[in-house]
């Protein structure tokens, strides 16, 4: 199909139709409910049949996509912000239950202060709990990415649940050209769920029963496997991908004029755009400049980012997000990446955005050549000088 | 057909447990076709230690707070798949998982009106993580958390009425039963089956740890409840009183109270002496309100 100039939120809310998923739990938080709200309208419409549940909580949203997911049909919800971190008890036990439930996170900082704009502290905030993590850099990327996550997800060596990370505003609410695919592609693509187990009284089972000591660790051992599985399955569904909608994806991540680059930009998500922009402005200056996106970052690809990341002379990562007392969590696991390498590169790490300030080319541009000159290691950018900061001397 | 068997032995509930009792009477009278959502607490605790289940039929535990929404989301599917007709989703836990910390999510349920039997085992306290008090625990109950003491007589709250609560979401069904009373529960189950829409049952079930009585005489004490008025076993229909099991010979609620430990601080003390006259009146006031006693 010809890219058609929509909003995020359309373009989200339409594949997540393509998919054809027969229970949608829906609760409102702004920036995603506009996601919600279009799902809501394609099934008033007609053009979408499934059964839509609007409950009194995003833990309730959470919960009754897992018991639809367990009883064998696939699932949609959509969260922001608090309640994403209020469903994250259920996503931790959706996860552990190996339910490929597929949500998209409209990303948002978290509480206090309250604010609605965008960083990823909340997906962040469920980094360990063993769903599968994407995040889109634009809407195609959000369109493109919540079919991979369905079939990666699905996929009998993976069974987690995953999240498409977009972010809020900056993504829903924006118009661009997307590609939404034709049904028959997606269908090639994306063949109805096969459950493994479900609740059928013609074949009774326990779910979710408890586990002693004896048993607990290899249920959780049995995850990271299958996390670490998830890699390849990610590779082999983007080929597939390309394949069968004639168009590139970056499943795990993507390379942007890294090639002799001795300086390279880290990050996820939307900002990576601007990124872009700065990289080609520093080229046409002749500097050795390039860009990482991450694209999966859960599983974390560290070999592959080791790769592309070790001829580099310098390294800055650029985080929306904090490990509050510890740093950029996306710096911390690059870092980590070059344990015990012989030369390791210069890993700066900056946190930037959070709660919607904007990252503007100049903000990069001043990190870079800050960078050049000294590593930093948790750096708060463009922090306003104008603001008695109590308690910090 | 036989289904006796549908709620296995061999789980790892106390002597005298009411609320085992209460779970296998209500699959025998479910039978087969039915899918149970099951909180965190006491019956999901025995019933389902990995790689052992006592479950002959489908059986999902998710948390401790959101059996009813997992059995919304049971529901919807099986809606959407055609396959609702013939089975039953069934939402049960205890007390502390249904009318506390998943009151709102079951709220949430019961208003939206899916097609759920919701099931309460109410054994008065949160058993499994050792005797704490819940908001149906009853008035000055002695647990862990609302200790009778020097200056204390046990919980100083009234039980909270869930049943009305049910009501007031228009609920077509709303029952309370005894697993002292089998057959009443077995025919309000099955009534509660035949009826489309969200349907509660709140089970009272005596628990010999918790309540601490003789484990051979929980099914006595739970009679010695609904005796006494202090727990009737009704039927509320569209919001009408149908059914309320009468009190042949009304019983002292003493005869209730001193045979369990959590009432024991009422006995020895002029305090607790008044305290019992407060909880006869409670029973009193349920006789009257549900007309308990036969007139003339
Ligand atoms: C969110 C959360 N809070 C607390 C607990 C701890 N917890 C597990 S079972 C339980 C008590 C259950 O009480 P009730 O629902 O009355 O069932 P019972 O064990 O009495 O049958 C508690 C407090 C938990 N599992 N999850
Ligand atoms: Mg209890």
């Amino acid at each position: 199909m010809a890219p058609r100039m929509i909003r995020g939120a359309q373009a989200v809310a339409e594949a997540a139709a393509l998919c054809r998923p027969q229970v949608i739990s829906a609760y409102p938080i702004t920036p995603q409910t506009v996601i919600v709200e279009e799902l809501a309208q394609m099934i008033a419409n007609g053009k979408l049949e499934a059964e839509f549940v609007n409950v009194e909580s995003e833990h309730s949203a959470a919960s009754v996509v897992l018991g639809a997911s367990a009883t064998g049909v696939r699932v949609y919800t959509a969260s922001s912000s608090q309640g994403l971190l209020l469903m994250s008890e259920v996503l931790y036990n959706i996860a552990g239950m190996r339910l490929p439930v597929v949500l998209t996170c409209a990303n948002r900082s978290v509480s206090a202060p309250l604010n609605i704009w965008n960083d990823q502290q909340d997906s962040i905030s469920l980094r360990d709990s063993g769903c599968l993590q994407f995040y889109a850099e634009n809407n195609q990327e959000a369109v493109d990415l919540l079919l991979l996550a369905y079939r990666v997800a699905e996929d009998h060596g993976v069974m987690l649940p995953a999240l498409v990370c977009v972010d809020g505003f900056l993504l829903p609410h924006a118009y661009e050209a997307v590609d939404v695919p034709e049904p028959k592609e997606v269908d090639a693509f994306l063949p109805p769920y096969q459950p493994l187990y479900r609740l059928d009284p013609d074949e009774p089972l326990t779910f979710g029963a408890y586990a002693e000591p004896d048993k607990y660790m290899e249920a959780r051992y049995m995850m990271q496997r299958a996390q670490e599985k998830a890699i390849s399955v990610i590779q082999e569904a983007g080929h597939s991908f390309e394949k069968v909608f004639g168009r590139p994806i970056s499943a795990l991540m993507e390379r942007y004029r890294m090639d002799d680059a001795s300086t390279a930009l880290v990050a996820m998500g939307s900002v990576i755009g601007t990124i872009k922009d700065v990289v080609d402005e520093l080229r046409s200056q002749g500097q050795r400049v390039g860009a990482l996106k991450i694209v999966t970052y859960r599983p974390f690809p560290k070999e592959l980012i080791y790769h592309a990341l070790k001829e580099m002379e310098n390294i800055i990562v650029l985080d929306k997000a904090v490990s509050l007392g510890s740093g950029g969590p996306l710096a911390t696991e690059i870092r980590a990446a070059f344990q015990g390498s012989p030369q390791p590169p210069r890993v700066s790490g900056v946190i930037a955005g959070l709660g919607g300030r904007d990252i503007t080319m100049d903000t990069i541009k001043r990190i870079i050549s800050q960078a050049q000159k000294e590593v930093l290691e948790a750096e708060f950018v463009d922090l306003r000088e104008d603001m008695e900061l109590e308690g910090v001397d | 057909m036989d289904t006796s068997h549908l709620f296995a032995s061999g789980h790892s509930a106390c002597p005298g447990c009411g609320q085992a009792i209460a779970a296998r009477l209500v699959l025998r009278a479910t039978g087969k076709d039915v899918i149970i959502a099951n909180p965190t607490g006491c019956l999901e605790i025995f019933s389902s230690n990995y790689t052992a289940s006592s479950w002959e039929v489908p059986w999902i535990h998710s948390l401790f707070e959101n059996a009813a929404p997992v059995a919304s989301g049971i529901e919807s599917a099986l809606k959407a798949t055609g396959r609702l007709d013939k089975i039953t989703v069934i939402a049960q836990g205890g007390d502390g998982a249904m009318a506390d910390i998943g009151l709102g999510a079951l709220s949430g349920t019961w208003e939206r009106g899916h097609d759920i039997l919701t099931i309460c085992y109410d054994n008065e306290a949160y058993m499994n993580t050792g005797i704490q008090r819940s908001g149906l625990t009853p008035y000055d109950a002695s647990t862990t958390t609302s200790p009778a003491g020097e200056v204390s007589l046990g919980n100083p709250r009234l039980k909270k009425d869930l049943p009305q609560i049910a009501v007031a979401h228009g609920l077509p069904y709303v029952a309370t039963a005894s697993v002292g009373y089998p057959q009443d529960l077995d025919k309000k189950v099955k009534k509660a089956v035949s009826i489309r829409g969200p349907k509660y049952i709140q089970i009272h079930v005596p628990c010999p740890l918790g309540w601490r009585h003789d484990s051979a005489l929980s099914i006595d004490i739970a009679r010695l409840a609904v005796q006494t008025g202090l727990f009737p076993i009704i039927e509320i229909e569209a919001g009408q009183l149908t059914s309320a099991r009468k009190i042949g010979k009304k019983r002292g609620v003493e005869e209730y109270l001193r045979p369990q430990g959590r009432f024991r601080h009422l006995f020895e003390s002029p305090a607790g002496q008044q305290e019992l006259k407060k909880i006869q009146e409670i029973a009193d006031r349920n006789i009257e309100r549900y007309g308990l006693i036969r007139a003339g």
